[in-house]
């Protein structure tokens, strides 16, 4: 283990890790970066809580989820609702009729529109209803012990049909989806400080979320999930229930992702089904699995770099964008499967190995 | 009564698109334990080569006759070469095949967004199979009658290849023992890539059939390949008999959701069904009785 990393794994390094990077993010970064900018920045933060989540599920729990949109949907729509509730409240009072359900023909307000008025209504749902359906499917799936690819595809499946169902429902804005926000619980989206602001809850949001994976990953619990991961049945026959094990981490994830989702909507100023179907879903995966899905901070890191180069990239050249993701899939997946994380180790063990060619040479 | 009876054959016709789809997979997925999402993909070639065979040919009855076994070679052809390019190199984590093969299907996609267009091309169908016949009360396209035969034809032709042909022997061997087959003298790399070449090969083959009955576009294989996965994923590895089964319940499934609410909420309830079910049997409907764990 190289100093470095062993600065990093003590106490004080860790401390000055999350210094650094709160410097990095609260200091640092709104100085180099424009107004709109800096809201392109916070939308990636977004992609990359998460991708917290998703390392957490795959990397350490091994469970490929590849519905993770489902979960950031339901976080931004959630969102969404409520904004848009406090939105037609703030211009004709009480219970109006939110402005594209008028445009659709919709005169009076669905049932289910209406709890959404609270503020503490919905930040409730946001952490409660995501992660509750995880907990339910999780069940449904891990006790019986289905795994492995067919879990993947149960989970990608879910994705198509969340987003499919969305599309059909026009009181949610339909294929359109819902945009065009004016309040963030009473304050102007549109004016540049408040839009800072909303980039420091982001920012905030991915530390505190990557401390609590930290402090998972360190538990006991940490190591029963890599434990699950590497061979569930001894862990099995050791006499834990794996299916919990993994339950707990599949319900963070989709917690996670549905607080990105939260904060996504008021950032980007709007949600479609477009940005959570399958393909959105696996997207997410990429970036985690380009950074090190088993490490800390690879799929931060991954995200982050995978959503600037899907914007700077992808505009220009749309073709030749496409053409690289699915390189890099098949590369970075093929060839390096622990990600940019595990270069490191990667370049010692093949420096090691030449000394050993050195020495056996000179003998 | 006439509406059940119209339901059931709109199932068993949606039933045998999805099995065509997913015939092919139950091959590679089902008995290789190789999940290969480029599959939609190979699909998708499949409905291009009718497309180009129709450009080139003209007369839409011809160019379908031919464009079928010529469907079964490019799809086969893409199959063999990922096969001995990439999959094999990573059977034993079949969590990154999946991705990796989703990489290669992205890129197939931009191949064809590039050389033919993001629009989607229509192949015209041809005369004798214009027009619907009348069953029991009900009109069923003869389209949706040319892909049950075919779907019966396909399931027919790899069960006999599978059970009487030696190659068929050799698969079935592989299947049920790896390590016995080759130690019998089975050479279990050159039967893996002829049962990945039958498999994509059956992908471009439902491919062109599915040409009939809609349009062409870079993501058509996309939307059928979910639905094919559930279907195996439903019918248990390695049994071609339950994915015949799942492929018309769903399809069935499917028809009477559709007709009692609508198409969006026919998907998520068809979700349910897989995951309810899967509470019962988690393995699928049938099941290679092995004693290993995984």
């Amino acid at each position: 283990m190289s100093a470095v990393s062993k600065f990093f794994q003590s106490k004080f390094g860790i401390w000055s890790g999350f210094a650094g990077a709160a410097v990095a993010l609260f200091g640092i970064m709104p100085l180099l970066l424009s107004g709109f900018r800096l809201g392109l920045f916070a939308q990636f933060l977004c992609y990359a809580i998460v991708a917290v989540g998703i390392g957490l599920a795959w990397g350490r729990g091994g469970m490929l989820t590849l519905g993770q949109g489902v979960y950031f949907g339901m976080g931004a729509y959630l969102m969404a609702m409520h904004l848009k509730m406090a939105d037609a409240e703030f211009r004709n009072g009480p219970g109006a009729v939110p402005d594209f359900m008028e445009l659709a023909g919709i005169r009076s307000l669905p049932a289910y529109w209406a709890p959404f008025a609270s503020p503490v209504f919905t930040i409730a749902a946001i952490l409660i209803l995501p992660t509750a359906f995880a907990v339910l499917l999780g069940l449904a799936v891990f006790k019986r012990r289905v795994k492995g690819a067919y879990f993947a595809i149960l989970s990608q499946a879910l994705a198509g049909a969340f987003a499919i169902l969305l599309i059909g429902q026009q009181s949610l804005g339909g294929f359109n989806g819902i945009s065009r926000f004016q309040y963030f619980f009473g304050y102007t989206i549109n004016d540049p400080v408040n839009q800072q602001m909303l980039y420091f809850i982001v920012a905030a949001v991915l530390l505190a979320v990557v401390a609590l994976s930290l402090q998972l990953r360190r538990s006991r619990y940490g190591e029963l999930l890599v434990a699950v991961r590497d061979s569930e049945e001894r862990v099995r026959f050791l006499g834990y229930d794996s299916a919990n094990i993994k339950v707990v981490a599949y319900a963070v994830a989709a917690l996670l992702a549905s607080i990105a989702g939260a904060l996504f909507v008021p950032v980007v100023g709007i949600i479609s089904p477009a940005s959570i179907g399958i393909v959105p879903s696996i997207m997410f995966i990429l970036g985690v699995a380009i950074g090190g899905r088993a490490s800390l901070l690879g799929p931060v890191i991954g995200a982050l770099a995978v959503a600037w180069a899907q914007t700077t990239l992808s505009e220009q050249f749309p073709s030749a964008w496409t053409y690289a993701q699915g390189l890099l899939f098949i590369v970075v997946i093929a060839l390096l499967p622990g990600g940019i994380a595990s270069i490191p180790a990667l370049a010692k063990r093949f420096r090691f190995k030449n000394n050993a060619e050195a020495v056996e040479a000179t003998a | 009564m006439d509406m059940l009876v119209g339901q059931l054959l709109t199932g068993l016709s949606t039933g045998s698109i999805l099995l065509l789809a997913a015939l092919g997979l139950s091959l590679t997925y089902g008995q290789m334990g190789v999940i290969n999402m480029a599959h939609g993909e190979f699909i998708m070639a499949g409905c291009y080569t009718a497309y180009v065979t129709q450009q080139v040919i003209g007369d839409a009855g011809v160019s379908l006759l031919i464009a079928l076994p010529i469907g079964f070679l490019v799809g086969g052809l893409m199959g063999f070469i990922l096969e001995a390019l990439l999959i094999r190199r990573l059977y034993h984590r079949p969590l990154d095949t999946l991705l990796v093969t989703f990489g290669v299907g992205l890129i197939l996609q931009q191949v064809a967004r590039d050389s033919f267009g993001a629009q989607a091309v229509n192949v015209s169908v041809p005369e004798f199979l214009r027009g619907g016949v009348d069953i029991l009360g009900t009109t069923l396209p003869k389209t949706r009658l040319f892909i049950m035969a075919l779907a019966i034809v396909a399931v027919t032709a790899v069960t006999l290849v599978l059970r009487f042909t030696p190659a068929g022997r050799r698969i079935r061997a592989v299947v049920g023992n790896r390590d016995l087959a080759e130690t019998a003298g089975i050479s279990t790399r050159k039967v893996d890539a002829a049962t990945f070449f039958i498999g994509s090969g059956l992908a471009g083959i439902a491919g062109v059939a599915l040409t009939l009955i809609g349009s062409t576009s870079p993501t058509t294989g996309q939307s059928y390949l979910v639905d094919a996965f559930l279907v195996v994923v439903a019918g248990g590895m390695g049994r071609i008999k339950g994915a015949v089964i799942a492929a018309v319940a769903l399809g069935t499934l499917q028809a009477v959701f559709e007709t009692n609410s609508t198409a969006s909420l026919a998907k998520v309830g068809v979700f349910i069904v897989i995951v309810v079910f899967l509470q019962l049997r988690p393995q699928g409907l049938f099941t290679l009785r092995t004693r290993s764990l995984a």
